[in-house]
């Protein structure tokens, strides 16, 4: 039996308004774990505060109340151990994608960082850009660029907020089926954001389905499906529609689904 | 794997489409006569059109004074002159150099405490509080006001110049360094916090970084500040300068056409400062911070 890697209790997070003693609450008692290994994926509707949570998790923001556990230590900050990836422009504009990929890399002599760097920068496709600016790069690259800067680091965990989100609909399908490549190489735990439901059914092991805000997990999916995956096979389909449905929305367009 | 989206992988064998269609010969004869004429874009235009509004000026200045009859203002040939007799007896080349050097002492004072001094207090909100209000006070208080002070504090020396210079640049840098760190993409932050760096590194190579380009920016205008100011305290400050020129000029037998060329001077080099500064923003390391 594999260990929870990360373990979310009872978390409640209320964010003061803009009006004065104005509260928003806008996480209502979350709870779930996050096995070792495990593909987890957040989804809800915008706004949710799914992205709360992954910042929470992560150790950026406090919890009101409640707490989040990694490997039975609570999290009061961010770690090297576990590393974020942004929704965009994570990457240093200042750094080459060379020493974007190093940054993480301090503690090592300069072979091993030069060997780490040809790897990862193998690993995600973006041989012979080394030297290059992320502003001379594409989004779907810069994205690639962030990726590798996590995986170099040698993180126990990933947390990714919505990585794919500002990217055209061909390099996300592109991005997905290489982030699974690259899931399935490095074996770490990834626990990705997203409003994408069909992202998030083509990547997870796992699905947490939020509510609207304030959110708390409706529903634990879990996906099923050999990799990798058939997005015309019924399985997909039915797990799809099934989350399309939890969400409260309907497939035809058009059709109100709310009666 | 491939790169979807690579800007190094684009179709390089582009080629002109080959025209066989015959060329109208009125057409090709009206482009031979004239081709840069015809295009306002054209780079003879791009000189021709500065060029011409200096010489415009100069020849309606010329003009001026003549009609005028004036005495003492001098006309663009007299200025001329003027800079040639102040190359022969050697001035032009001291004073040049007397005021840069002036510039130089006081401007990179304030470059070495403005930004430090502009990321700490960005950074730390507290400080800020603190030292906000005397920052504010001080700031609108003219450099020219801060002469008298200056000479009781330093005499007629170097010092003084250097000491106003320094006032007058170390503002706009500490402050544009302040609002560059307030306002700074918090993604960078949270990205250096991830990856557990220090405080020492955190300030050098994530906050500097990231304000380099606007911290930049506050140079220049500094610089331009620091230029405006140098000559204005080498009027009553020192016995030498550009701007001890002007008003020596003036007081020692009303040689306008010493103070037009001082002006003129004192107008190509801070020209020349500024076109230097913004070589500054082409390096790759903050080209990113000038979105164009």
């Amino acid at each position: 039996m594999k260990q929870p890697a990360v373990s979310i209790r009872d978390l409640s997070v209320t964010f003061a308004g803009k009006r004065n003693g104005e509260m928003v609450p806008v996480l209502h008692d979350v709870s779930a774990e996050v096995m070792e290994g495990e593909f987890v994926c957040v989804v809800g509707p915008s706004g949710c505060g799914k992205s709360t949570l992954l910042n929470i998790v992560a150790g950026f923001v406090p919890a009101t109340t409640g707490d989040v556990l990694v490997e039975g230590v609570p999290v009061t900050r961010p770690d090297p151990r576990r590393i974020f990836v942004f929704q965009e422009n994570g990457v240093f504009p200042w750094l080459t994608v060379r020493e974007n990929i190093s940054f993480g890399l301090r503690g090592k002599t300069n072979q091993e960082r030069a060997e780490l760097v040809r790897r990862y920068v193998e690993m995600v496709g973006l041989t012979g850009f080394e030297e290059m600016y992320p502003r001379e790069l594409s989004g779907g690259m810069r994205q690639r660029v962030e990726i590798a800067r996590a995986l170099a680091a040698d993180p126990d965990i990933i947390y990714m907020d919505e990585p794919f989100g500002a990217l055209d609909f061909l390099t996300r399908l592109k991005m997905r089926t290489d982030l699974i490549r690259i899931w399935q190489t490095e074996r770490k735990t990834i626990l990705f954001v997203t409003h994408d439901i069909e992202e998030a059914v083509q990547l997870a092991d796992r699905i947490f389905v939020m509510t609207q805000r304030p959110a708390t997990i409706q529903k634990i999916v879990d996906v099923d499906l050999p990799r990798p995956r058939n997005l015309d096979s019924p399985d997909y389909l039915r797990t799809r529609d099934e989350i399309f449905q939890l969400m409260g929305m309907s497939l035809r367009v058009g059709e109100s689904a709310v009666p | 794997m491939k790169v979807l989206s690579s800007p190094m992988l684009g179709n390089q064998t582009n080629s002109a489409p080959i025209d066989v269609s015959p060329q109208p010969v009125i057409a090709a004869s009206a482009r031979k006569s004239a081709p840069w004429l015809r295009n306002p874009d054209s780079r003879l235009w791009k000189i021709v059109r500065p060029v011409g509004m200096v010489a415009l000026f100069l020849t309606a200045w010329g003009l001026a004074v003549r009609l005028s009859h004036s005495a003492l203002f001098p006309t663009p040939g007299n200025v001329v002159r003027g800079i040639a007799e102040l190359i022969e007896k050697g001035l032009l080349l001291k004073y040049i150099i007397a005021s840069l050097f002036r510039v130089s002492w006081g401007f990179t004072l304030a470059v070495v405490i403005g930004v430090p001094l502009g990321l700490v207090l960005g950074w730390y909100s507290r400080a800020f509080q603190a030292f906000n209000p005397l920052i504010q006070i001080f700031r609108p208080i003219s450099p020219i006001a801060w002469i008298p002070v200056a000479i009781l504090w330093f005499g007629v020396s170097d010092a003084a110049p250097i000491f106003l210079i320094f006032l007058a640049s170390v503002f706009p840098i500490t402050v544009s360094a302040i609002a560059a760190v307030q306002n700074m993409q918090l993604v960078y932050l949270r990205a250096a916090q991830n990856f557990g760096l220090s405080t020492g590194e955190l300030f050098r190579q994530v906050i500097f970084r990231a304000c380099l380009p606007q911290i930049i920016t506050g140079i220049r205008i500094a610089l331009g500040v620091a230029w405006l100011v140098v000559v204005a305290a080498e009027m009553i400050a020192v016995n030498s300068g550009l701007g001890y020129l002007i008003i020596d000029a003036r007081n020692a037998g009303k040689r306008y056409d010493l103070v037009v060329a001082g002006m003129v001077m004192i107008g190509l080099i801070g020209l020349i400062l500024d076109l230097l500064v913004r070589q500054l923003e082409k390096f790759d390391e903050v080209r990113w911070g000038y979105s164009r």
